[in-house]
This record gives structure tokens, sequence and C-alpha cells, in this order.
């Protein structure tokens, strides 16, 4: 009986799985994947750059401040000064009631390119570039996606009408997407010498984003092996004191 | 047992005159327990200790929220980000309510498999459906506090229901949303209910508890306590066991929060709320899939019954009729080990409300197989709807009648029926109650 309800589910599945669309990501090999994956600093400071020197133009990084750099192993210092390089919209205005900019602090979050979401579309064709910050959490298949998105545009195939100001891509869902490709080889020059592919800026700035979306992950996960830990040798005695308690029940 | 009970004066003291101490002794220490009982009568317990850290985690997540529609989700970020521990708290109680669900799903099952609402616990087990109904209510507008995609546009499809009741659908969808859309009025009265109905919870699950102990709990064998020998005291045998239970759910609990924290949730909540793109596919949380499935099932207007009103009441009254399973169910016999047919269809209902869960994600468009074209989703969900009333409302009343329980044993003490009292059922009993005793 229960085989056969068993036999029913699987072809149901089975059935399910072959049914799903054919968008390409591939399982990527992240650093930070399984239960001991953490971030490679490294990476995710080449990722910053490609974020500050090629996303930052349309994409905001909401929720992200300066002063979070730390975690990719930046010192203070060097944060001040990488703050500096962006222009920041003071909160208050100033003694004469004008509202000014000036140049970022550790303190301020990573500052839109546009004022608004109007300003957004009218350089854009009329299409908005999401927030990034959040952008691993917010799509199925998080890290995988962005990395096929990025490395997906390619000529799209024969007899595939693209609209006007639309680019193939691979990934995309409707294969249509209006932002260009925005990685081209050698589009930042790595402080540290690693050879700008487009593969390699991909992988380095979707790192990057992965810890903007979840800057705490590595904590989450180091914690988790403690508390489980703890819980399995929790349920040893547990069931040990049940075991000696019930001995004596028949 | 006569024990000197309380050597301490100042407890002494107190009893005398607020006996919370006779109380618990008599309701948590020295409670009779049906001996036989397995693990899955651990899952009230586990439901109680879910139900206490939602709560502890729930006020703590409000002291750092925002009920505001332009304030919400990057409060909940800064919980995240920000305060400390935040990320922990928030996945504990995103997690928890899932969890919750489970452990309460497995508690009816548990009911329906052992017969627990029969008499005399009609009222015990009608006191779980109200629990159930306001477990969902917190449930879902819980959801919509943290202002996603999903938040929104969730609230928005589950409200618009009840625009589909006669005369009165628009002005009670507006009454409910405070608006004549989804917006912070809304995202206001939830957070507020949503912080109320847990404790109301609290509530019934006390008169839940005290219903349970008039007569005690039921047990695998479905047979009334008879001697003492049935019976152990719930300290120290059933706390050991409920323990191991606890440790085994903490660990599952615990995996999710530190290594799957979002496997259960859906990406388009890290999404903030835009009422102006809607998302591609408007899922509710895997908890609520049957019951969507079975709303969305109805796709034909009967006279002049409108096709969304009707699906609106199939749903209510896909919950509505636990309330009275214990007069559907027309065997004298409570549990289904000593029911052969009725054991069957159990796991048949086990499997349509599983069938109806995956309905409740996929297009009603889609194909179930590819290649038989008449077969969709929508098919097979108003099939499994059908279905589940039908075990109701048809084979519940059925089976009791044309079936022929099996021999029940005399009394828990003796769970296995002499070998000479009867033929083939001995056998079954014996591997029964060899399986339970692990
Ligand atoms: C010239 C402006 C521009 C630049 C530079 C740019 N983007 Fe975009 N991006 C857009 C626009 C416009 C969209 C919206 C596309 C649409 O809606 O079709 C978008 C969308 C996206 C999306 C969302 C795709 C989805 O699933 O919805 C991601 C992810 C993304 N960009 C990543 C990046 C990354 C990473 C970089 C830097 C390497 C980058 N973009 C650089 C303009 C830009
Ligand atoms: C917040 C949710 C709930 C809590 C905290 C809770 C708590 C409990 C506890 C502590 C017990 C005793 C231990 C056990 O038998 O597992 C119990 C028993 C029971 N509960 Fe619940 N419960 C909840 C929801 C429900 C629901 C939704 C139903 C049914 C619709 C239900 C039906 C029953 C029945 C019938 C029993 C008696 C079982 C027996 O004696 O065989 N409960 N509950």
């Amino acid at each position: 009986m229960c085989r056969l309800i068993l036999a029913v589910v699987f072809v149901f599945f089975a059935g399910n799985s072959m049914a799903a669309g054919p968008l390409k990501h591939e399982a990527q090999d992240w650093s930070w994947n399984g239960i001991f994956g953490t971030y490679d600093r490294a990476q995710l400071q080449r990722g910053l750059q490609v974020y500050k020197e090629v996303c930052s133009g349309c994409h905001a990084l909401k929720y992200v401040a300066f002063r979070n750099l730390v975690d990719l192993g930046y010192s203070k210092q060097g944060i001040r000064a990488f703050a500096k390089t962006f222009d920041v919209k003071n909160a208050e205005p100033n003694e004469e009631g004008e509202t000014f900019t000036r140049p970022g602090r550790v303190t301020d979050y990573f500052p839109s390119p546009f004022p608004n979401e109007q300003a957004a579309r009218a350089s854009n064709n009329g299409a908005y570039p999401p927030n990034l910050s959040l952008m691993v959490e917010a799509r199925p298949h998080g890290a995988d996606y962005l990395y096929a998105l990025l490395t997906g545009y390619k000529d799209p195939p024969k007899g595939m009408k693209i609209s006007e100001g639309m680019n193939y891509n691979s990934a995309y869902p409707g294969h249509q997407i209006a932002m260009s490709a925005p990685l081209d080889e050698g589009a930042v020059e790595y402080t540290d010498g690693t050879k700008a592919t487009v593969r390699q800026m991909a992988t380095d700035v979707t790192a990057f984003l992965a810890w903007t979306a979840e800057p705490n992950l590595e904590e989450r996960k180091s914690m988790g092996l403690k508390v489980m830990l703890f819980l399995f040798a929790f349920l040893v005695i547990l069931i040990a004191m049940k075991r000696r308690t019930w001995a004596d029940v028949h | 047992m006569e024990k000197k009970q309380f050597d301490n004066k100042l407890v002494q003291w107190v009893d005398h005159r607020l006996p919370v101490f006779s109380y618990m002794n008599a309701e948590y220490n020295e409670f009779p327990m049906p001996k036989n009982l397995n693990y899955f009568w651990n899952f009230g317990a586990l439901a109680t200790v879910v139900l206490v850290t939602m709560i502890v985690t729930g006020i703590l997540l409000a002291m750092q929220y925002t009920p505001h529609t332009t304030l919400a989700f990057g409060s909940i970020e800064r919980i995240m980000r920000d305060v400390n521990y935040g990320w922990l708290i928030r996945y504990i109680h995103a997690n928890g309510a899932s969890m919750f669900f489970i452990v309460v799903y497995i508690h009816i099952f548990r009911g329906l498999y052992y017969g627990s609402y029969k008499a005399p616990r009609e009222l015990l087990w009608m006191l779980g459906v109200v629990i159930l109904l306001l477990m969902m209510a917190t449930a879902f507008m819980g959801y919509v506090l943290p202002w996603g995609q999903m938040s929104y546009w969730g609230a928005q499809v589950i409200t618009d229901f009840f625009t589909a009741i006669p005369i009165i659908g628009n002005p009670l969808t507006e009454w409910l949303r405070g608006d004549f859309v989804i917006d912070n009025a809304t995202l206001n009265r939830f957070f507020s209910l949503h912080y109320l109905l847990p404790f109301v919870i609290v509530g019934v699950v006390a008169l839940h508890v005290i219903a349970l102990h008039v007569h005690g709990s039921n047990n695998p064998d479905g047979i009334d306590i008879k001697e003492p020998q049935d019976t152990i005291p719930f300290n120290p045998y059933f706390t050991a066991k409920d323990s191991v239970g606890l440790g085994v759910f903490l660990i599952i609990f615990a995996f999710f929060v530190f290594f799957a924290p979002n496997y259960l949730g859906h990406p388009d909540n890290y999404i903030e709320a835009n009422p102006l793109a809607t998302p591609a596919h408007i899922v509710p949380e895997w908890y609520f899939l049957p019951f969507y499935a079975i709303l969305r099932s109805i796709t034909f207007d009967i006279f002049f019954l409108e096709a969304k009103l009707l699906g609106v009441i199939a749903m209510g009254a896909a919950v509505m009729i636990l309330l009275i399973v214990p007069w559907l169910d027309t065997s004298k016999v409570r549990s289904a080990r000593y029911r052969p047919l009725y054991r069957i269809f159990f796991w048949v209902l086990l499997v349509d409300c599983i069938i109806l869960g995956i309905v409740g994600v996929k297009s009603p468009s889609d194909l179930v197989f590819p290649g038989i074209s008449w077969f969709d989703y929508k098919t097979l969900g108003l099939i499994g709807t059908i279905y589940y009333f039908g075990h109701f409302l048809f084979l519940m009343p059925v089976l009791g009648l044309i079936e022929t329980p099996r021999p029940l044993p005399t009394s828990i003490s003796k769970p296995v029926i002499s070998l000479s009292s009867g033929g083939g059922s001995a056998p079954i009993g014996a591997a029964a109650a060899k399986k339970e005793k692990a």
C-alpha cells in the first residue's frame, strides 16, 4: 500500500520536473555553500570594486553602510577614504536651510545613483534598475541566477525578435532584459592583479552581492554548528534519561 | 501516592491561599497517563513550546519593527543587519511559524488516526479547531508585516475573496482593510491583531488542556483506562518522553534556522511591496497551500452562486468540517488500529491533502502529466477537493456502519489479545504493539 503511494507520488514529481522551464542557471561552487562555507574576503573586495566601478552608476545598494565594509577586511582608515569618494546628500539642511551634498562618511549608507524611481527610469529607457543589496535573496536560485544573468548575454537564437532597447539574455525570465551587458572584458582593473574576464567579474560581484544580502551568514553558520553539536549531545542525554526512567514500565 | 506535599513553608503558605502548587502537582506531576502512548502524543507539548517561542521572539521583534508602509521593510532589514542577534530572532520567528503548522498538522492527523475526537473528547477537539483557525489568522497577518511583495499581494488576493460575499462583500472588505486597497491602515491593524491573537490562542490552549485533563489522554488502542496498572504518572515518565521528542524537534527546527532559513519562504518577499508590480505567481505560505487549492478548484457557477463565492465557502468549509467530525464518524471504535477500512482511507486522505498542497503551488492551467491535455492542475484540484469532502461527509459515516472492527484488547495493560480469542487478528495486534513500544 505505502509503496504504491510512493510510486504514484514519485511519478507525479518526475512528471513535474520535466515540465519545468528551460531557463539556464547551473549551480556554481560558491565558497559560502554548505554548512561550513564562508565568504572569500579577497573575492568580496574585488566584487565591491566591480559594484563601485560598474553597477553603482545605475543600481542602488540600500541598507548597506560604509561601516559594514569592515566585514570585508578593510581598515577603518581605508573605509573612511573609500566613503569620501562618494557624494552624499546631507540629511539635514545647512544653516541657510539649503540641502547640500558632502563627501561620504563611515556612518553613511551607500548613496543611490538616482534621487527617485522616475529619474532612474528616465535615464534607463523607462526601465528601473532595482536595488541590488537583497538581489541574491530576492530571486529563485539566488547567486547562481545572478551569475547566469551576468554571463548570459549572447546572440539571440535565430528567428527571435528582440524589441527596441532590449537585450537577449539566456537566464532572464522571458529572455529580454532592458539592461545591456554591464560587463565587458577588462571593465575594471583589479588592484590585486586578477585578470578581469567577464566570468571573473560576474563571479566576484555576485559574491559581493551575496554578502550584501546576508552579511551575517558566517556568524549564522558557525553558531549553527555549535548549536547542532550541543543539541545532538543533549538528545543523547535525554534518550538515556528516558530509557532509565522507563526501564521499570512493562 | 501519599507524599509529604511541599516541605517549604512559604510554598505551604501560598498553596493554602492560592493552590497553584497543588494544581501543578495534580495536573502535571501525578496526572495519570495511559502508559502505552507513543511518540505521536508528543506533539501537543511541542506545539506549546513553539507557541511560547513565537510569543517571546515576536515581542522582541515588535520592539524593533515599524508598522508603516514606508518603513516596515527597512525596519526588518535593520533587524537583520544592525540589531544584536536580530537575524537569529527573526529567522526563529519566521521558521517557527512553519514548525508550528507542521507540528499542529501532525497533532491533528494523530487525532484523526486514533479517534481522539470521539466522546468524551468532542469539545477538546473543537477547541483544537478553534486554535487552528486562530493560528491561520495570526500567520496570515504576520506574513503581511514585512511588507514584501508576497506580503502585499497575498493580502490583496485573500482579502479580495471577501468581495465575493453577496451584498455586504464590498463594504466588508473595505472594513477589513480599513481602506479601499491594502495600505497603511491595513498594515497597522494587522500588526495590532497579530500581536493580540497569540494571547487569545494561549487562552484557548488553556481551555484545551483543561478539557483534556477531565478525561485524560486517549491512547493508541483507543480504549478507556480500566485499571490502575494502565496508567503511569505524567512526571517523570512523560516529561522524559516529551523531552526526547523535543530534542529531536529542536534539531530539525535549528537546522532550518541556521542552515536553510529562507528555504520555506518566498524570494519575492525580499522585494519591497510595490502596488504597481504584480508578481508572476502569487502563492501563499506552504501551510495554506491545500486550502488555497480548494479555494481555486471551484471555477464554475452553481445556479445563482458565483464560482468565487463557492470557492470561499469551500475553503472555509474545509476547516469548519473538522468541527463536526466527532458526529460524522459513526464507528464506536476509536483507534484506526482496530479499524481495517478506516485505516486505509486515513492514509488516502493524507495523500489527498499533500496532492492538494502541490496543486496549490501550480498554475491551474499547467498539465499534471505532459501529454494528457485534459488533465490540468485545476482538474486535479477539483478531484482532490471532492475527495476531501467525500472523506468526511461520506466515508466517515459509512465506514463506521459497514466495517467490522478487529477485536479490542481488554485493557491497556493487556494489549495483546489472547491467542485463543480469535484467528488472524492477533498477530497484527501483536506486531503493532511491538512497534509502538520502541
Ligand atoms: C546602464 C545602467 C546599468 C548598469 C551599469 C547595470 N545595470 Fe543592472 N539593470 C539595469 C536596468 C535598467 C535593469 C532593469 C532591467 C529590466 O527591467 O528589464 C537592470 C536589472 C538588473 C538586475 C535584475 C534582473 C532581474 O532578475 O530582474 C540585476 C541582478 C542587475 N541588473 C545586476 C547588475 C549588476 C551586477 C551590474 C554591475 C555589474 C549592473 N546590473 C549594471 C541597468 C544597469
Ligand atoms: C496551539 C496549538 C495547540 C496546542 C498548544 C495544543 C496542545 C495540546 C496538548 C499539550 C495536548 C496533550 C498532549 C498530546 O496529546 O499531544 C493536546 C491534546 C489534544 N489536542 Fe491539541 N493543541 C493544539 C492544537 C490542536 C488542534 C488544532 C487540534 C485539532 C483540531 C487539537 C486536538 C487535540 C486532541 C483531540 C487532543 C487529545 C489527544 C488524545 O488524548 O489523544 N489540538 N493538545
